[in-house]
């Protein structure tokens, strides 16, 4: 593996304690309803339900018959009704409906909704509305970080992205709040604090008073993680937009990674059935193979193949006895590791021959020309083309959007014709999704000339009092101008190398873009680590507009021992990518670890 | 940016991207293979007691008993009649589970995540809490937050806002006067808690006129924007449409309104609302996109008529030897411009599902049109009007293939519906550039032109080597061979 376990590298925290304490509310929720009840799981709840409970464990609590909240009439028949479910509108309208129903019919029943992580006001309103407030209990289970991986947490809450970078609601950052309120209270304090973006920035607002208001809980007890990094997605789109090139990326873009799980289909699992692998570092196979640039992976599972073979081989020769201890001690460890050598060899397979299929080559050296900021023509046309053969209406997206951060929003003439392509291409009703873009800043069209970046910072100037909102509003689109190249030459995002690029040895975090960029918010972050803070960087603040927004600070007396001060929590609010975690793992003298929201972020439906 | 030509060949040509290339199937695969065929060679030794329990729980991934297959279990037996209810039951009731051969609870789920686990995996909330001071692991915890009621009056503003972010249930009813209600809305803002801003402008828009409401939002547009959404996610259009035109937002108000199109599912409804968007005031771009919208979908009724009652009657070739797989109605204007270049090719272009038709009345670009008509045409083999496509003749009478998508782009469609060699060669040979046309040409096996390439470029070594992929004794070696040992060309290697 390209970064040997570091003999000194500090211990992980041991985040099963918040599996335990998430199964432990759960069941305390569900003792709050006695007797037989049958429960009813939001689909998104069930696989992070999965990796904490099992039915036994609901049994044990009186569950009966577990049911899926869709949009079905409920078939059944238990006295008691409970509902696990997202604080989402749709769900009240739901259990409404089933309410209301069973009132009409003359049956009493008893009903309690769970919501998780947190109920909201406007649910509770649905319910008022609907005229069963009052029928239903409701309840909160907090349960808002799953850790995925030793080194990895997760909210799984995919909605995060576009609730706040697109609507601007702010209902999230409480979550978010309380999440880490209670990583502080049972991992100790964090030392040092660093964050960039509005959300980092109200996040940490929020997080700070929730420590006041409970103060003295976590004083005196000795920090376990020594910084924590909040940064918002939008800081950095350009890395989400490119496609990723290592092994776990790969099978991200590919299969689809959720909750920390893949579906294998029979074109890997060469069988007729799909298989459900969990990928983590328990895997011993895919722990090695995960951060690695997909090009050095067939070696490893070759090489891999051939130690396998060779160690099956010793049997041959073997007397009894060593043949019985072979059998007891061995033979079940190779049996494992055999099979998931073939399965991860079926999935690189399988990644190859789309990826063949889909002129990836070419698609990857469009993304590098945008990335460098050359041939810019060429690379329009390339989409344009792409757009008109019908390829994958999200690949399209994401190569439009790159663009359009990369050169500071695309030419008026330009966004037309692909926009009117795109629609004839993949349907008129996308009209919805590029307005939706639009907003959120992905996809722009160029302001014509100079003249209104003249208008822009003179605006900008008046505009600093709330009441001026509807001026600053009108100008927030030219607010979000990315300045990719700029900052990526001020932070050298790409290297400028002799020679190959030696991806079997990487000495930068370019390596998880083959060499041609190093990821813009894990960048960021190294920066600032190695600062300690944000000096020198003012100029790379101010073209991520974000003047006002990064802030760092020491939060409590510096008292941690150097080993734990070592530990580095990234915060990526709005989700990150498998290339970045690979890229933070590399950074990693000190290990990193990652909270993740949602997976992906590349395209917003309308 | 821009760089000199000279610069980016030598990027491109440099070797910093060549060390793999997703192209390389031969290479990268066959070791791939390789290493496939050892891992299968081992299967035999491995298969015979493949049932593993311990394995059976990591590898299945939903193991028995695991909530995701119990559900599936439940859907799927809930449809089933009422005779097989009673034997259902006692299928879906847990205690079943307790006969299957492995009880899941012996694996629990969470030993996949065998951390370090300092408190051992079964320890219970108390236990972890007594490891350390702190005591707020699960706030509330003894006192579900619903139950909570407070109907005191004396909560100060601040006081309020805090218990509403600590989901406490907290009348409103005593702000009353528009200063008192503003300032809860702007402390809800200032502490960041969207939930909150949520939950007083509930009370705000429940007790103030919309006049007044939306005159204080526009002032303040991070509340703005909450109610903004959750107009939306309520479904309240009415109230949306007021405020957006409050707001002068009048594309917005537009957007709004067309987006409804997408809950309707009845093909002839859903064109009489788009017939009602299209005076609505988008974007002077986005209203022509609005009414093609409209115009598509009403071409797509008719053709989808009339080709219904063809298929129907079976009368009609086309539609006896290719039976349509889905309807077109609402597919994108690409995809209907294939339907009517597979189904209605010849066509005049009086009809409205004429390819030609179409391509007028929405303004298809060249490009798109070729590159679209060919994959139909290619689809069934039609070769000739593949010929036709890009035959073009000068005014001295000479036919010229030209192609406005350039003919590797062909090559490669034409080998997806695999063609036949004889006409990729064809194709392949009009490439311009040399290599790319070599490289075609080898990777679609048309040796013809692989062989007269390497003469042209009097390149021996590749034809030479080219010589080893040729099956022995067949017509292309005699080719080979013959100018191999020819003295006619003048070899540069």
């Amino acid at each position: 593996m390209a970064f040997p376990h570091r003999p000194d590298a500090p211990e992980l925290p041991d985040f099963s304690m918040l599996k335990r304490l998430a199964r432990d509310q759960l069941i305390y929720l569900l003792e709050q309803l006695p007797g037989k009840k049958d429960l009813f799981i939001e689909a998104d709840l069930m696989s992070p339900l999965d990796r904490i409970a099992n039915v036994s464990i609901l049994k044990q609590h009186e569950v009966d018959k577990l049911y899926k909240v869709e949009n079905k009439p409920a078939l059944s028949s238990s006295e008691q009704l409970c509902f696990l479910v997202r604080p989402r509108i749709k769900n009240m309208r739901y259990i409404a409906s089933l309410v209301n129903a069973d009132k009409l019919a003359g049956r009493a029943r008893k009903y309690k909704v769970i919501f998780s992580p947190q109920k909201f006001y406007a649910c509770e309103m649905v319910l008022e509305e609907e005229g069963i407030y009052g029928d239903v209990s409701c309840d909160e289970w907090a349960f808002s970080l799953l850790p995925l991986d030793v080194d990895l947490l997760s909210m799984e809450l995919p909605e995060f992205f576009r609730d706040y970078f697109l609507e601007g609601d702010q209902r999230w950052i409480n979550t978010v709040a309380q999440a880490l309120h209670l990583l502080s209270t049972l991992y100790g304090p964090f030392p040092n604090c660093y964050g960039i973006g509005r959300c980092a920035k109200m996040s940490h607002e929020l997080w700070r008073k929730l420590e006041e208001e409970e103060d003295g809980e976590a004083k005196g007890r000795r920090p376990e993680i020594g910084h924590i990094f909040l940064l918002d997605r939008d800081m950095d789109f350009v890395t989400a937009l490119c496609s990723q090139v290592v092994y776990e990326g790969l099978v991200d873009d590919t299969f689809r990674i959720k909750c920390g799980s893949v579906d294998f289909g029979p074109e890997v699992t060469s069988s007729d059935r799909s298989l459900k692998l969990l990928l983590n570092a328990e895997d011993k196979v895919f722990n090695e193979i995960r951060n690695e640039h997909f090009s050095n992976v067939f070696g490893f599972l070759s090489q891999k193949a051939r130690n396998l073979q060779a160690q099956y081989d010793r049997r041959r020769g073997m007397d009894i006895k060593q043949m019985k201890n072979f059998v007891s001690q061995e033979l079940k460890g190779l049996k494992q590791e055999h099979r998931l050598l073939s399965l991860h060899i079926g999935a690189c397979e399988s990644i190859m021959k789309k990826k063949t299929k889909q002129d990836f080559q070419e698609l990857i050296k469009t993304e590098h020309a945008l990335l460098e900021g050359f041939n810019i023509r060429e690379s329009t046309s390339y989409i344009e083309e792409h757009i008109d053969r019908q390829v994958s209406p999200i690949e399209s997206l994401r190569l439009m959007c790159l663009l359009s951060i990369t050169e500071n929003g695309l030419i008026p003439k330009d966004y037309r014709s692909l926009k009117t392509q795109y629609l004839q291409s993949y349907g008129p009703e996308h009209l919805l999704t590029f307005s939706n873009l639009r907003r959120a800043g992905l996809l722009t069209e160029q302001a014509p000339g100079d003249t209104l970046t003249a208008v822009e910072s003179k605006v900008s100037k008046l505009v600093t009092d709330k009441a001026a909102g509807k001026i600053t509003d009108a100008f927030s689109s030219l607010a979000k101008r990315s300045n990719f190249r700029a900052i990526s030459k001020k932070l050298n995002l790409i290297p400028r190398v002799d020679g190959e690029y030696d991806l079997k040895v990487p000495r930068d975090m370019a390596y998880v873009f083959s060499g041609a960029y190093v990821p813009l918010s894990c960048r960021v972050i190294e920066q600032v680590l190695e600062r300690r803070s944000w000096q020198g960087l003012d100029e790379v603040v101010r073209l991520l507009n974000c003047s006002e927004l990064a802030f760092a600070g020491l939060t409590k007396e510096d008292k941690a021992s150097s080993e734990s001060l070592r530990l580095i929590l990234v915060v990526f609010l709005g989700g990150c990518t498998f290339s970045e975690i690979s890229a933070l793992r590399f950074l990693g003298r000190e290990k990193v670890m990652c909270l993740q929201r949602s997976p992906y972020c590349v395209s917003r439906k309308p | 940016m821009s760089r000199t030509k000279g610069d980016e060949e030598e990027y491109w040509n440099s070797s910093k991207f060549k060390a793999f290339t997703f192209d390389d199937e031969d290479d990268e695969l066959s070791q791939l293979k390789e290493s496939k065929r050892a891992v299968n060679s081992l299967r035999d030794f491995v298969d015979d007691d493949d049932d593993d329990d311990l394995e059976r729980v990591s590898w299945s991934g939903e193991p028995v008993g695991s909530i995701s297959w119990s559900i599936k279990e439940t859907a799927g037996n809930s449809g089933s009649n009422l005779e097989g209810r009673e034997q259902l039951k006692s299928r879906n009731s847990f205690s079943s589970y307790t006969q299957l051969p492995k009880p899941a609870s012996t694996y629990s789920l969470s030993s996949f995540f065998r951390g370090r686990t300092r408190l051992g995996s079964f320890q219970s909330l108390s236990d972890a809490l007594s490891d350390t001071p702190a005591k707020s692991y699960a706030p509330e915890l003894g006192r579900p937050k619903g139950e909570y009621k407070d109907y005191s009056n004396d909560w100060s503003i601040s006081d309020t806002v805090r218990r509403l972010r600590k989901g406490k249930v907290c009348s409103l009813e005593r702000f009353r006067s528009l200063q008192d209600k503003l300032q809860l809305l702007e402390e809800a803002v200032s502490v960041h808690d969207g939930n909150v801003i949520t939950a007083v402008l509930i009370f705000l828009k429940r007790t103030l006129s919309k006049e007044i409401l939306f005159r204080e939002l526009e002032l303040r547009q991070v509340a703005l924007r909450h109610l903004i959404h959750f107009l939306k996610e309520i479904g309240d259009q009415k109230l949306l449409v007021d405020l957006f035109r409050f707001l002068d937002r009048t594309e917005e108000l537009a957007l709004s309104h067309y987006r409804e199109h997408l809950n309707i599912q009845d093909p002839e409804k859903r064109k009489e609302f788009l017939k009602t968007c299209i005076g609505l005031p988008f974007s002077a771009e986005d209203s022509a996109h609005v009414q093609d919208h409209y115009t598509l979908l009403e071409r797509q009724i008719i053709i989808e008529a009339n080709d219904r009652h063809l298929e129907l009657a079976g009368q009609t070739e086309i539609f006896r030897k290719h039976p349509r797989k889905a309807s077109i109605l609402n597919m994108p204007l690409v995809t209907t411009l294939f339907y009517s270049c597979f189904y209605h090719y010849t066509e005049a272009e009086g009809t409205f599902s004429s390819p030609v038709n179409l391509k007028k009345t929405f303004k298809i670009p060249d490009k798109q049109y070729v590159l679209t008509a060919l994959a139909a045409r290619a689809k069934l083999r039609a070769w000739h009007d593949v010929d036709a496509l890009f035959t073009t003749k000068n005014w001295l009478g000479y036919t010229k293939k030209r192609a406005p998508i350039g003919f590797h782009r062909v090559v490669e469609i034409l080998h997806k519906n695999s063609a036949p060699v004889q006409i990729l060669q064809e194709y392949v040979n009009l490439v311009e550039d040399v290599d790319t046309k070599l490289n075609l040409a080898t990777k679609f096996k048309c040796h013809d032109v692989v062989i007269d390439t390497c003469r042209d470029l009097k390149d021996r070594q590749q034809l030479l080597a080219y010589r080893s992929k040729v099956d022995k004794g067949s017509a292309e070696e005699e080719k080979i061979d013959a100018f191999l040992s020819s003295s006619q060309i003048r070899w540069k290697n």
